[in-house]
Formats: C-alpha cells, sequence, structure tokens
C-alpha cells in the first residue's frame, strides 16, 4: 500500500499537469478567435474572386486560346503533388494522426501514380523524412498565414504543374467546421475546376477575356492554398483547445479519485493503529 | 440614375473598404481612370498605383497593388493583391524601399530578375504617392 506523502505528491502532480493544460486551453482559446477572424475576413475575395473568374471564363469560352490555358489542361494522373498541412506542435488530440493516416490512404488509393509530398508543418514533416517519402520540400507554418507567403507554395506547385513534371495538385487539410469538429479536405487544385453558372453580362474588357484568364487563375489557385492555410491554423486552434479541455476534466477526475483513495488509506492505518493499541491493552491484562 | 457608387477594395487577407461613394479614380492596367455612377460594365485588371474616393465630402486615398477591378451596376469591385488606407502607410519606410529599389534598378545585381524591381520601385512609388494625396486634401 502506497504511504500517505506518496499519494499526496501524486496528487499535486496531477495538479500542476492540470494547470498546464487549463494555461494551454486558454490560449488556444485566444488564438482560434483571431485565427477565425481571419478566416472570415478572408472569404469575401474568394467569393468575388470565384464569380469573376466565372463570368471571364464563360466570355472567353468561345476563345481557342483560353481552352488551351495550361493549368487546365487535363492529364492522366501519373504523377500527383500532394500538398499536406499539419501542424508545428503537438497536443491538438487526433488532428496530425488523421491527416497522416489520410495521407497514406491517399498513396494506396492510387496504387499506380507516384505520390510526391509537399510538406507544410512539422508534424507531417518528421513523419515522412522518417520513412522516406518522396517528398518535393517542406516547411514550417508561420505563425500567422500570409498571402504572399503562400503564394509561393502554390506557385511553386504551378510550375511543376506547368512544365508537366506533375499531372494534378491536390491539397489535404483540415478544415474548420466548429469548435469541436474538423473535416478532412481533399481537393483537387490542379488542373483547375473554373467555376460555372455565370449569367453573361455584356462586359467591356479592358483586356482581352483570355488574357484575363491567364492572370486569374494563378490567382484562384494561390486563394485556394491560402484558404487551406487559414482553416487548418484555425482547426489545430480548436482541435487543441478541445483536447485540453478533456485532459483538463481528466486531471479533475484523477485528483477527485486519488483523493478519496488518500481518505481511505489514512483511516485504514488509523483503524490500524487503534486495533494495535486495543490488543496491546487487552495482552497486558 | 441611381445615386453613387458601392465600393469594395478587397485584399485575400481582408476587406479594407465598403462604403457608397459618388466617385472613385483608381488605376488600370494602362493608366487611370474615373468612375462615376451610370459606368457601363467593365472587367479589367488593376495597376500599381492610388486609388482615391470621395465619400461625403471626404476624399480617401489608398495604395493599390495590382489585381483585378470590376465595375457592374454601380458596384466597383476592387480585388488587390495588396492594398494600405494612406493613413497607415509608414512613408519613411516606404521612401526607403523606393531608394533601395532605385538602386536595384539602376545596377542590378547579375542573378536578379530586373521586374522584380520595376515591381518594388512602383509598389514604393505608389505608396508615397497615396501618402501625399492625403496630405494635399
Amino acid at each position: 500500500m502506497p504511504s500517505l506523502i506518496d499519494i499526496r505528491r501524486r496528487i499535486r502532480s496531477v495538479k500542476n499537469t492540470q494547470q498546464i493544460t487549463k494555461a494551454m486551453k486558454m490560449v488556444s482559446a485566444a488564438k482560434l478567435r483571431r485565427a477565425q477572424d481571419r478566416v472570415i475576413a478572408a472569404r469575401p475575395y474568394g467569393a468575388m474572386l470565384r464569380k469573376m473568374l466565372a463570368n471571364v471564363a464563360s466570355a472567353a469560352a468561345g476563345d481557342e486560346q483560353a481552352g488551351q490555358n495550361p493549368l487546365l489542361a487535363h492529364r492522366p494522373e501519373q504523377r500527383i503533388l500532394l500538398v499536406l498541412v499539419t501542424s508545428d506542435k503537438g497536443l491538438a488530440g487526433a488532428f496530425n494522426s488523421n491527416l497522416i493516416k489520410a495521407a497514406q490512404r491517399f498513396q494506396m488509393e492510387r496504387p499506380d501514380a507516384t505520390v510526391t509530398l509537399e510538406l507544410i508543418g512539422r508534424k507531417g514533416r518528421d513523419f515522412f523524412r522518417k520513412r522516406r517519402a518522396r517528398i518535393s520540400g517542406d516547411q514550417l507554418n508561420p505563425a500567422k498565414p500570409v498571402y504572399q507567403e503562400t503564394a509561393l507554395i502554390a506557385r511553386k506547385a504551378m510550375d511543376l504543374f506547368q512544365s508537366a513534371e506533375i499531372d494534378a495538385v491536390y491539397l489535404l487539410y483540415n478544415e474548420f467546421k466548429s469548435v469541436v469538429a474538423q473535416k478532412l479536405m481533399v481537393t483537387r487544385v490542379l488542373p483547375a475546376e473554373v467555376p460555372d453558372g455565370a449569367e453573361p453580362v455584356d462586359y467591356i474588357y479592358e483586356e482581352p477575356p483570355a488574357e484575363m484568364l491567364k492572370e486569374l487563375i494563378p490567382r484562384y489557385v494561390e486563394t485556394e492554398f491560402f484558404r487551406a492555410m487559414l482553416e487548418s491554423t484555425a482547426a489545430e486552434h480548436a482541435a487543441r483547445m478541445t483536447a485540453m479541455d478533456a485532459a483538463t476534466s481528466n486531471a479533475a477526475e484523477m485528483i477527485d479519485k486519488l483523493t478519496l483513495y488518500m481518505n481511505r488509506v489514512r483511516q485504514a492505518s488509523i483503524t490500524k493503529e487503534i486495533i494495535e493499541v486495543v490488543s496491546g491493552a487487552a495482552a497486558a491484562e | 440614375m441611381a445615386d453613387g457608387l458601392e465600393l469594395e477594395v478587397t485584399t485575400p487577407e481582408r476587406q479594407l473598404v465598403r462604403e457608397r461613394v459618388s466617385e472613385v479614380e483608381l488605376p488600370g492596367k494602362k493608366g487611370y481612370m474615373g468612375i462615376l455612377p451610370g459606368h457601363a460594365a467593365l472587367l479589367g485588371e488593376l495597376g500599381i498605383g492610388h486609388l482615391s474616393y470621395l465619400a461625403g465630402r471626404k476624399r480617401w486615398t489608398l495604395a493599390v497593388h495590382s489585381g483585378f477591378l470590376e465595375v457592374l451596376d454601380d458596384h466597383v469591385r476592387v480585388l488587390a493583391d495588396a492594398a494600405e488606407r494612406a493613413e497607415d502607410i509608414d512613408v519613411e519606410r516606404a521612401r526607403k524601399a523606393l531608394g533601395r529599389a532605385r538602386e536595384q534598378v539602376s545596377n542590378p545585381p547579375a542573378d536578379a530578375d530586373p521586374s522584380v524591381a520595376l515591381a518594388a520601385f512602383d509598389r514604393a512609388q505608389a505608396r508615397i504617392e497615396a501618402s501625399e494625396h492625403k496630405q494635399s486634401i
């Protein structure tokens, strides 16, 4: 039976852990708020760009040149670039392991294709480096996604695609659905899918539509990457917040259990002492 | 005719302006253009320069760095790669950037892409112009 002091020590240690998890939860909650604000702030641009792209595409539909945009070229998917967005830090529940599992599943489902990985975030990088996967590049997460930096990754992917070294580019990341739920998203970004459904408007074009399309499509791909980064950041903080909340309540439960046990041990030792005193007195009579 | 225009200036990171205005002046790819209520539908690319608009009696200025623009039904949508309000521009920094860019343009390092330096020069120029416009009105 452990001594009273041992149990007290245990309780103190659990309490310390609880304080840490509680603090981490609070930090994540604050970061989540900011990340969420950024996701919302970035929405109008994406929505407007999509609409504009649809408009221009419908205007350029008859144009021979526009149909041959290199970013729209469909090829059999033999060499695929998978852009995997993980987090740098752990303690976020199943956030990263779900992503990594999904990435492995992605490879298994395409046994005929060579999948190359572009890794964002330390967790994915460490995992796939150890397993010697085909990696085209890796980088850490910025504390706050900056458009210009994310665009560099997108441009690299577009270059690979245009030079026909890669036949398709997929993004794999966690989308922020709500504070308690993240959704794994696998989206194909290249060849780009031009949104349709625009009713034709008789615009005056400053530049020929085909020319504009050439500028709009890369921008569209860049925003897809940027959105993935923003969503993933928000989802990461949400996942960590939920995980740390669970850890805090588990610690509370553990403290309760240990306290009860400690009291029992103390009671038992008192009872034992009384029995000893009584039986000692009885023997002396 | 409708009274005024609805102006929206948006960058990938956030929306900077969403206001009713009576007049917009902005840099197209081939030069500045003014947009008044009743303008025909237009799609085009945005250049680097300063965008100014008249809201009420006040004229506001922003520096914008390339992107796209759309005019439709008295709705002006500007999708800029980057944009800053004139009030927020650090003129000192912009001037330094301009100096650096000028240096790069006049005697470029062997391996540098001259268009990068030129674009940096234009951006710095646009920011300084925008902040000067703010002061002159």
